[in-house]
């Protein structure tokens, strides 16, 4: 058995670390596309529209995301299909983050007040003009500070995916202490690592919170 | 041509501004003699004729009548719930009307696919609650709507923003974020903004409930302003001595039907029905 340094198990939990942050990364890039195209679909008020992307969000809000990394990768496999367990996991925490992101930025639309949509309609101003200059600006500033919140539950969320054996750093984490048989050291480390990557994410979404919130403008 | 292009500065401090606009005005409005007045004049401006409206079963407007000609102002008084805002909010279209009739410049709005643009020229609201767009500044509330709804282009907007704005006494706040002025000052660029798309009527829906007493003066002024250019006012109000001061007729609302209406003056000292006298009786 080989010994570990204390800087092996960090350089080694750094170097998964980076699996995280690209996981992450993908996560919300995609979460954000999907949930973006499911929030303008919802506002043609084609019909059905609204039903399919409420169900969408009940869908993924009310499971447990943990079901979905399965499905995803064990599920997919029941019909021949080979992913790997980066796909599976870029796949279901897209969708994931899809629908959440999707339900904040439909709340912070609808949050404009009505007297808004009122006040731009008696100007004469029809639905596509009012929504593009008058309530998605106003929803857009609403929902930086959420979703930039969000985005620490993502990275929270990428955790799971070390149980279909996607090496990120909570993997990392597990497989230097069977290897090490320092659990404190490891997952104190892992620990901090997430730390570091939450923290300024949390405190910039409070920051911008109280900036955004001081005055309407 | 529009009422309001014969509207002049209000604000004294402002007298630059309304010498430039009487300027504007000789210019751009030499249609208006005296023949096509009086003819228009005959004309109901708006018109509602047995105009009822329910919320689900609940029935608001009962059945009413009512003619304003140009340059009249009407001031619709009553108890809370009697239908008032409802009422101006049919004559906009913000709701639909189940019965009866609206004519607006001798226009039949009948409640189908509505062209939101084209009764915006005919019909300018202000709310109780501003309902400015916070997001934009003071002058950019004003020049939006010429610019989008009609096409205007940003500098000729531009100038004839600042315009309403002096007009209004808000010259200088032109840059200002709403957020920056008080009540008084929000309502009174949200009337600049409503009079920037030359409506030619405006409704107005307890503009001064939500001011500091000592703000709603002010607005009010701006009010008898647009009254003495001939801009055709509807409004509700609690405001009795302006109702009674300014307005040409009152109309009193009661349980969805227009109770009794008739010149200021005769209604508050002499009124004909039980429910009028209390309703003086209780906020006078
Ligand atoms: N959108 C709506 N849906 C259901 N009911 C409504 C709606 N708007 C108004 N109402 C009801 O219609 C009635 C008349 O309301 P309206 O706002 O016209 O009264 P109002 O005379 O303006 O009263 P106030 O002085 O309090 O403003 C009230 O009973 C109100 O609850
Ligand atoms: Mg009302």
């Amino acid at each position: 058995m080989i010994d570990f340094t204390l800087w092996d198990i960090l350089r080694n939990l750094l170097l998964a670390a980076r699996w995280t942050l690209a996981l992450s990364l993908i996560a919300f890039i995609g979460g954000s596309l999907v949930g973006l195209a499911l929030t303008f679909l919802r506002l043609t008020r084609w019909p059905g529209a609204a039903l399919f992307c409420r169900l969408y969000t009940e869908l993924f809000q009310g499971t447990p995301l943990l079901m979905q990394l399965f499905l995803a990768f064990f599920g997919v496999a029941v019909f021949g299909l080979d992913v790997s367990a980066w796909t599976a996991a870029a796949v279901a925490l897209t969708l994931f983050s899809s629908a959440f992101l999707h339900d904040i930025w439909r709340g912070c639309v609808e949050a404009v007040p009505k007297g808004q949509w009122e006040g731009a309609r008696v100007l004469g101003l029809g639905y596509l003009k009012t929504m593009r200059h008058i309530i998605l600006p106003q929803a857009l500033r609403m929902a930086i500070a959420p979703t930039v919140g969000f985005s620490v539950q993502i990275i929270k969320g990428t955790a799971l995916a070390s149980v279909i054996g996607f090496v990120e750093l909570t993997k990392a984490g597990t497989m230097l202490n069977n290897a090490t048989l320092e659990p404190f050291t490891v997952f104190a480390l892992v620990a901090l690592l997430y730390f570091a990557m939450c923290y300024p994410l949390s405190r910039l979404a409070r920051h911008l919170e109280a900036r955004l919130n001081v005055t309407a403008r | 041509m529009s009422l309001l292009a014969e509207v002049s500065a209000l604000d004294s401090a402002s007298s630059d501004a309304a010498v430039s606009e009487k300027a504007a005005v000789t210019e751009s409005a030499p249609v208006s003699d005296s023949a096509l007045d009086t003819e228009s004049a005959k004309a109901p401006l708006v018109s509602l004729s047995a105009l009822t409206k329910s919320f689900g079963d609940l029935p608001v407007l009962k059945g009413i009548d009512l003619e304003v000609r140009p340059g009249e102002v009407v001031s619709i008084i009553g108890r809370s719930g009697s239908g008032k805002s409802t009422l101006l909010r049919c004559i906009n279209q913000l709701e639909q009307h189940d019965g009866g009739a609206i004519h607006v410049a001798g226009k039949l709005l009948d409640g189908s696919e509505m062209d939101a643009a084209a009764l915006a020229q005919d019909v300018g609201m202000v709310f109780q609650s501003f309902n400015l767009f916070p997001h934009k500044r003071v002058g950019e509330n004003v020049m939006l709507a010429p610019m989008l709804v009609k096409g205007v282009a940003r500098d000729v907007a531009e100038r004839e923003a600042r315009e309403m704005l002096a007009k209004v006494g808000l010259g200088e706040k032109f840059d200002a974020w709403p957020s920056q002025l008080s009540g008084g000052q929000q309502q009174r660029v949200a009337i600049a903004r409503a009079l920037a798309m030359h409506p030619k009527v405006l409704l107005c829906d307890e503009i001064t409930s939500a001011l500091d007493p000592e703000l709603v003066g002010d607005v009010l002024k701006v009010l008898e302003q647009l009254k003495r250019e001939g801009m055709t006012l509807i409004l509700v109000t609690h405001e009795m001595n302006f109702a009674r001061d300014v307005g040409d007729r009152v109309i009193f609302m009661h349980q969805g039907r227009v109770h009794e209406s008739g010149d200021p003056a005769t209604l508050f000292a002499n009124p004909a029905t039980e429910e009028l006298r209390q309703f003086l009786g209780a906020v006078l």
